[in-house]
């Protein structure tokens, strides 16, 4: 018996290995079929950060595009006893703590953060639902506080703790944070915003702070923020996924 | 090996009945086909899942919430509650398929039975839909090079010249149900040549760039992607409407599947092979020569 490989076989065969190795390569490492389906994102995030490299912006919009009425989603208006003082005395009281793997701790007023360097931005944000609205954000780049905290080379990520419980839990699993790592963090759109349409964030919006990460879907952009911590991984923060709704089956990387 | 294609499929296994078997779907037209039926059958199921979490379709950058091009919802109507689909400002009862299905009990805008999963479940929804629409790209783009390479499509599928002047003639016999016969059924008419080039080189490919213009990452990498459809909104809507022009392609392509012989049409995308019949030309239609 001869072994025959023509042309078409031959293709074929490449065809097939990439089709193969990709997906199913990936697929068979992983512990379970949920896994497996979850392994495209990790294929999603190599190719998308291969072509965001050089750190390429989210498209900004003139002033005439902005959305009449920008929907607010996920919580809206927090329970929480602690939040609602902090509403009360117009957010006098209210410090970002800056901490985790930093050389120097910061706890921030709004008006230190204010008093920081600043970007104003017009850019269309994106709910993981479907719908798109167009917001004017100004706020201070995340960068430019973390530089001022000084991260330590293990940090890899930077998790913000909100002060709303998107589900009212008893463990407290139900609190509302994210995660994003140092690629995004340091990306010029990547905001600690303060102000919306020109003026103070509401509470519907996340007063009195919110993170923009304009390449990302909504989910990511988390409001009332609190806390932002440096850490190496998040598997021991929350469910381990890196955000409320990641724990709940949502992709960590927003970018799609 | 014996069933190795040479440039021309071969006829082969001639038999005494009067019919024969004739190659007529390569190994990786057919891996690919059925490969593509999976992604195509999962994309959709869990494209109306993502859609149940706003079943609403906009045009232009943002979503004027007040004004949706489409919206599938609930209303009440004479003291009880209705599923309802508002195409731009006319309002369908769609009671039992669209909005409110089960007897009333699901009040998703597309009913559990056609979404994946089958609960409201964006997060896993999304997870079916990522996975296998890059299954679908990598299967979609082996399939072309394969079939440029091996000239399928340029043999195959582009319709000649003198096919495209028999088209009316086509049209009729395939309303009259009236399928090729004999060696004529060796290959593609005109109408499936059209269809098939329609779906795969404008459809398919819009649809795909249509879901990539969905991602805030990709508009980042290519901040034109989304003008290109008049803003993400447009881009959303071209992507569900191309979805549902491939459903409507797979429904006919069922339908002739099933009209022009289910089995042997069966047989040869999962085999390969197609009995093709001895005739004996028929003379029973006048409109063929």
């Amino acid at each position: 018996m001869t072994i025959h490989i023509d042309r078409r076989r031959l293709i074929a065969g490449a065809a097939a290995s990439l089709v193969g190795v990709t997906l199913g390569g990936r697929a068979a490492m992983a512990s379970s079929w949920w896994d497996a389906l979850g392994s495209a994102e990790a294929l999603t995030r190599t190719a998308q950060r291969g072509l965001l490299a050089g750190a390429k912006l989210a498209p900004e919009f003139p002033e005439s595009s902005l959305s009449p009425t920008f929907r607010a989603n996920g919580s809206t208006d927090p329970r929480e006893a602690a939040y609602k003082k902090l509403v009360q005395g117009h957010f006098a009281d209210w410090r970002l703590e800056v901490g985790g793997l930093v050389d120097t701790p910061l706890r921030l007023s709004l008006n230190d953060l204010r008093a920081l360097p600043s970007r104003t931005q017009i850019t269309r944000h994106d709910c993981v639902e479907g719908w798109s609205c167009i917001g004017k954000w100004s706020g201070v780049p995340l960068g430019e506080v973390l530089k001022r905290a000084g991260l330590k080379s293990s940090a890899k990520f930077i998790v913000f703790y909100c002060a709303d419980a998107f589900e009212q839990t008893l463990d407290g699993s139900g609190q509302y944070y994210e995660s994003v790592d140092l690629v995004d963090a340091f990306h010029p759109q990547t905001l600690l915003a303060y102000d919306m349409n020109n003026a103070a964030l509401t509470v519907p919006h996340g007063a009195p702070l919110r993170l923009r990460v304009e390449r990302q879907l909504g989910y990511k952009m988390a409001k009332y923020l609190m806390k932002i911590e440096a850490v190496t991984g998040f598997e021991k923060i929350g469910g381990g996924n890196g955000g409320f709704w990641e724990d709940r089956g949502y992709q960590w990387y927003g970018g799609i | 090996m014996s069933h190795t294609p040479t440039a021309l499929p071969a006829a082969a296994n001639a038999n005494d009945s009067g019919s024969y078997l004739f190659y007529r779907h390569r190994l990786v037209i057919r891996v690919t086909h059925w490969i593509g039926v999976i992604s195509m059958a999962i994309l959709l199921m869990s494209g109306l899942q993502i859609f149940n979490a706003h079943p609403a379709l906009y045009f232009g950058a943002i979503s004027d919430f007040e004004h949706p091009a489409l919206l599938i919802t609930t209303q009440e109507k004479d003291g009880h509650t209705i599923g309802v689909t508002k195409i731009g400002s006319v309002t369908f009862n769609t009671t039992g398929l669209l909005g409110l299905s089960a007897g009333g009990t699901d009040s998703h805008a597309f009913p559990s039975w056609s979404v994946l999963p089958s609960n409201q479940d964006l997060g896993g929804g999304r997870r079916w839909h990522f996975f296998f629409a890059w299954l679908l790209v990598l299967n979609g783009l082996a399939y072309l090079a394969y079939s440029l390479w091996t000239r399928h499509v340029q043999r195959d599928l582009i319709p000649t010249r003198a096919q495209l002047r028999t088209i009316g003639a086509s049209i009729r016999e395939h309303a009259r149900l009236n399928f090729a016969h004999g060696e004529e059924a060796r290959h593609y008419n005109v109408l499936q040549r059209l269809t098939y080039v329609l779906m795969l080189f404008i459809v398919i490919p819009l649809l795909i760039l249509a879901g990539l213009t969905m991602s805030p990452g990709l508009d980042a990498a290519f901040p034109n992607l989304a003008d290109l459809f008049g803003g993400r909104q447009t881009a959303r809507t071209v992507h569900f409407i191309c979805a549902f022009l491939v459903l409507g392609f797979v429904i006919v392509h069922v339908a002739m599947v099933v009209l022009s012989g289910t089995w042997n049409n069966m047989r040869s995308m999962i085999t390969g092979w197609y009995a093709i019949q001895k005739e004996a030309v028929r003379h029973d239609d006048p409109h063929r020569s």
